[in-house]
Parts: C-alpha cells; structure tokens; sequence
C-alpha cells in the first residue's frame, strides 16, 4: 500500500517535472503562438465584453463601474419596437432566400459542369464562374444596378425587345423586388465559387463507380443520381450545416450598397438596423441589444441545425 | 456458342460507349445550353462596363451600348486620374493591401505551424480559442467602441491591426502542414534547429501553395473592403481607400439625398461631364487588379479552398 502511494506519488511529481520541461523545451512554440492568442483576445474577445453595454446606459468616457445599470430595459424597448420586427423579417427572408438558392444553385452547377467532357471547355467556364467572387460588392451593387437601370440597363432592353412590357422597369426602386435582386446578385457572385468544394468532392468519387454503372447500362441521369450526388452528400450536409450557422450573420454589404431611401422598408436588415439607430445616433447601448440578438439567434440555429442533422445522418462538425 | 459469349459483357460496354442513349442527349444539350448562360451571365456586364468606360462620355447617354464602344476614346481613365481623392484612394489601397497580406501570413503561418505540431501542449486549447471566433463576433458597436478606446479611429492601422489573425486562414494552412511528412521536422530537430528556425527553413518554404492561397484571400479581402473605411475614417480624406471612393461616387447618385457632402459634391462635377462612362472607368479600375493577379494564383487557391473547407 504505501509502496504504491510512493510510487504514484514520484511519478506523480515526475509528470509534473516533465510538463515543466516540455513547456521550457517548447519555448519557441509558446513565443511565437501567445502573441497571436492575445491578439485574438484583444480584438476578438474583447468586444464580446462589450456586450455589458446592453444592460447599461452606455456613456462613453466612463469607467466601467461607474456605468448605470439598466437590466433589460434595452431589450424590452427593441421588442417594443414595431420597426423591428420590419427587420427582423428583411433579415430572415433574405437569410432564407440566400440559404436555400445558395444551397441548391452551387450543386446543381457543379453537377452540369462535371458532365461537361470537353476539358477545356470544362476549365474555361469554371474559371469564368468564379471571377465575380473576387470582385468587391460595390462593384457588384454598381453592375447589378447598370444591368437594371432604366437606360441602357440589359435587363429592361431584353424584356422590352420582346414585349413582355411597354415601359422599362424601374428595378432599384421596387421594395418588393429587392429581396429577389439581393439573392439573385448573390447567386451571381458566389455560385461558381462555392461549387469548387462540390467540384472536388466529386472528382474524389472512385472513377470504378461510374464503370460498373455504366455496365449495367445506367443512363449519365441515374449515374448523377445514384452516384455523384450521394457521393457529395457529406459535402453537402457540412456546408449547409455551416450555413446555416452564419444565417443572421450574413453580411448587410449587399443590402446597404443596393439598397435605398426607397426600398428601405425591404432593405434593413438587423446589422444596418444597428447601424442606424445604434451607431448614427450614438445610441451605443440599444444598438449592441440588437447586435446580441443577432448573435444569440444565429447560435441557436446552428445548434439547432447541427443537432438535427446528427440525429438523421451521423453526420456533424462539432 | 462463342457469339453468345462474347455478345453478353463486352457488347453491351461497346454499345453504351458508342450509341447514345436518348435521356444521355437530352443531359448533353442541358448542360451545353446552361454552360453558355452562365458564361454569358457573367461575363457579359464586365465587357460591357468595359465598353462603356472606354466610350465617348456625352455619346453614351445616347444609350445602346453593348460589348463594343461606339466613339472610341480614352478620356474617362485620363480624366478620372486628375482626381486628387482617387489617386489618394488608389495608394492607401495598394499599402493596405500590401502590408495587410504580408502582416496576415505571418501571423497565419506562425500560429498554423504551432498549432499543427502535435507535441505542443497548448494546441487543443488555442484551436478552439480561435475557433470560437469564426462562430462569435461581438458585432458592430461593441467593436467600433473597442477601436475608439484603443485609439485607431483616423488612422492608417485600423485597416490593418484588427483582422490581422484569421481563424479560417490558420486552419488552412495547419491542414496543408498537417499534410506534409513530419519526418522532415525531426531530421532538422535531430540537426540541431530550434522550433523557430524549423518553421523558417523547413516548413515555410514548403508551404508556398497554402501561404499563396491564403495571400489572395488577405489581399482580395484588403483591397475589396470599404466598410472599415466608411466606419473608421470616412471623414479623413487622407486615409479613405478606392473602394470606399467608388462607393461614395456610385450612391451618390442612387441616393441623392444622403450620403457626406463632400461626395455629392465630386458626383455633381463628374455628372456634368459624363453620369455613366466616368463611374464606368472607376469601376474598371478598381477591378483590375484582382483581374490581374488571379489567374496566376488560381491553381493554389481551389486546393487551398477545399483544404480548408475540409478541416474547418
């Protein structure tokens, strides 16, 4: 017994030395990693600090204990607020919108590119397709706009030349079209890059599939059904779980660079919402409520998400 | 005998690679006619803002403009360099761009190199500290509060400092680390080299095609922004970027009635001349240089793209 105490004991202390010396021996690995970690911790943890706010009255140029305490207050004016459930629903449509043509456009062009057999002609359009990506959105917002401005714009001269309408539409000015213009400009500028995971995860299915299907006389439709799809299954499940994660969180550059005083009541979204009435009038401590809303949400879903997926598939990235 | 043995597999292969079967022609057109919408749908509007900028301004008003310029002319790009606000915006572009991305390699490469060694005791602990950040963000206010205190509102550094360590960039390259024999690392230990020097001798010069990867998403992502700008230095004239001035120009415009004074006032000068060739040639301008550097970085990046969707 005491043998055995002793024993654990020493080696007890010697694991304790020995951690000792591996931090010494990895020196170098510490200094050049810590710098980092608290870089990330000032700029990246710290304004989740920062989330005190919501439950202050923020003045600026105060110290933190001297701040008053508000509670919910600020929560309870923005669920009060009718104005917000305008952007809450800007926010979740779009979000939607993009999740589900975001989702199915990249597959199905990943599928077509795939059977395209000229090499080539293969590479040409790939590249083509994912040119606009690297484009940033106010160019994107700014072509989108020239493409369907009433002079000149493509989209109306098309429409007009083959008489589906007698007057050029003024598209940047309808509140009702803007949804279906920020997911289309969205399709336009990320369909061919977000293909490129799909386009590899294809090219990693075992060529002798296709060979035993095609022995059996399977036509390229069920080769693409029984094959290639359940092939990027994975894929597809990961990429959708991920998001999802980043619903509510994506983005507001595409609504506030396209958007206008005349479409706003369709255009705001929660983080220009923020913007507006958080930042512009300094109101620092409701705009962060907003902000933390934003963020609980987007958390819930992709936990929400990742679970259901776990339960139907075994798959899942947490 | 021998004409039913043969005729059972290999004639049904041959058939199936030389007829077509009806349904498999029917896929052929499909995918033919859908590849020439999408190339068309996206290369279209760049040929056309093209033709546009390269276009007799008062001429285009005249509308019609497709791929081709009607009245050949170079004006709009000569005019618009006599822009003081553009040429400033062009050069804090370009040094943003260039010491964002090398500032973000090496803190990418760095941390990646600590964080794919197996033996080090604090990996576990920094992944997941870094990759909480991909999933939480403190959000808009809580950060523009932070630059305030920590005094970068009005300066250069606001544009660097903040987004220098990237979660998605480190698992990128650590993934393509990870794939690299790590006998390499332990024949230099065995020499005598120290982690640091490892890193520098033997796995950055390795690693050319993730750290190129990751130098196209920094500088894209440098050159592309605007937002920092409109938030942190908007009212600073020596500081605005290209982008920021493009938008500034192309808002003007759609909302008249918003917007800083100072842009409704450039907008007004540049209308007088030409509304649309002028914004044309902008545009043009602030694209051209990611034009210019993608297709050589192109082979690096689908890789590096599908490494780190993989990991992450």
């Amino acid at each position: 017994m005491k043998t055995i105490t002793a024993s654990a004991e020493n080696a007890y202390k010697k694991r304790k030395k020995s951690a000792w010396k591996e931090l010494k021996n990895q020196k170098y690995l510490y200094y050049m990693s810590i710098p980092f970690v608290l870089w990330v911790f000032v700029f990246q943890y710290l304004p989740l600090w920062g989330w005190t706010m919501a439950f202050q009255k923020y003045k600026p140029g105060v110290g933190f204990f001297e701040q008053k305490w508000v509670g919910f207050e600020h929560f309870r004016t923005l669920f009060g607020d009718e104005h917000f459930y305008q952007v809450l629903r800007n926010t979740l449509a779009m979000s939607f919108m993009g999740l589900i043509a975001g989702f199915i456009v990249p597959v199905v062009f990943a599928l077509l590119l795939n059977e395209v057999r000229v090499q080539a002609l293969k590479r040409f359009v790939q590249t083509v397709s994912y040119l606009p990506h690297f484009v940033s959105w106010v160019v994107a917002a700014g072509i989108v706009t020239k493409m369907l401005s009433t002079d000149g714009g493509v989209v109306n001269d098309i429409l007009l030349g083959l008489n589906l309408i007698d007057q050029p539409i003024q598209f940047m000015a309808q509140g009702h079209l803007f949804w279906g213009i920020v997911t289309s400009a969205d399709i336009w500028k990320e369909t061919g890059w977000n293909a490129i995971i799909y386009l590899a995860a294809i090219s990693g299915i075992g060529p002798e599939l296709y060979e035993a299907a095609r022995v059996d006389g399977a036509s390229r439709w069920r080769q693409i059904w029984h094959i290639t799809l359940p092939g990027i299954r994975p894929t597809m499940i990961v990429l959708l779980i991920m998001s999802i994660g980043h619903l509510l969180g994506t983005g507001f550059e595409k609504q506030f660079l396209l958007g206008n005083h005349l479409v706003i009541d369709y255009s705001e979204v929660l983080d220009l919402y923020a913007l507006n009435y958080g930042l512009a009038m300094g109101r620092y401590s409701f705009g962060t409520a907003i902000n933390i809303f934003n963020s609980v949400i987007s958390l819930v879903l992709l936990f929400a998400a990742n679970g259901i997926f776990k339960r139907f598939t075994n798959e899942s990235i947490m | 005998m021998g004409v039913v043995k043969s005729n059972v597999p290999v004639g049904r292969v041959k058939q199936s690679l030389q007829a077509k079967a009806p349904q498999d022609r029917i896929l052929e057109i499909i995918v033919y006619f859908s590849m020439t919408v999408v190339t068309v749908l996206t290369i279209y509007p760049f040929l056309n803002v093209l033709a546009i900028s390269l276009n007799d301004s008062v001429d285009t008003v005249r509308g019609g403009i497709t791929v081709w310029p009607r009245q050949f002319t170079l004006d709009n790009y000569s005019l618009i360099f006599t822009y003081g606000s553009l040429i400033t915006g062009f050069k804090i572009s370009l040094l943003r761009t260039v010491i964002g991305t090398i500032a973000g390699l090496i803190s990418g490469s760095m941390l990646a190199y600590t964080l794919a060694r197996s033996d080090f005791q604090a990996r576990r602990f920094i992944s997941i500290f870094l990759a909480v950040t991909m999933y939480v963000t403190g959000g808009l206010i809580p950060g523009f509060i932070l630059m305030k205190d920590l005094h970068l509102i009005d300066t250069f550094a606001v544009y660097i400092l903040p987004g220098l360590v990237s979660a998605f960039n480190v698992f990128v390259i650590r993934s393509f680390i990870d794939g690299l024999p790590y006998a390499l690392q332990e024949s230099a230990k065995l020499d005598g080299a120290n982690d640091f020097t490892i890193y520098w001798r033997v796995i950055l010069p390795l690693c050319k095609p993730a750290l190129a990867t990751v130098a196209l998403f920094l500088a894209v992502g440098q050159w592309n922004s605007w937002f920092d700008t409109y938030l942190f230095n908007g009212s600073n004239e020596s500081l605005t970027t290209l982008q920021y001035e493009l938008m500034k120009i192309l808002q003007s415009t759609t909302t008249s009635a918003s917007n800083s004074q100072d842009a409704a006032n450039m907008a007004e000068r540049m209308s007088q001349i030409s509304p649309e060739s002028v914004k044309m040639a902008i545009t043009i301008v602030v694209t051209v240089p990611i034009l210019i550097v993608y297709p050589f970085l192109q082979k690096y990046f689908v890789k590096g793209m599908t490494l780190g969707a993989v990991k992450s």
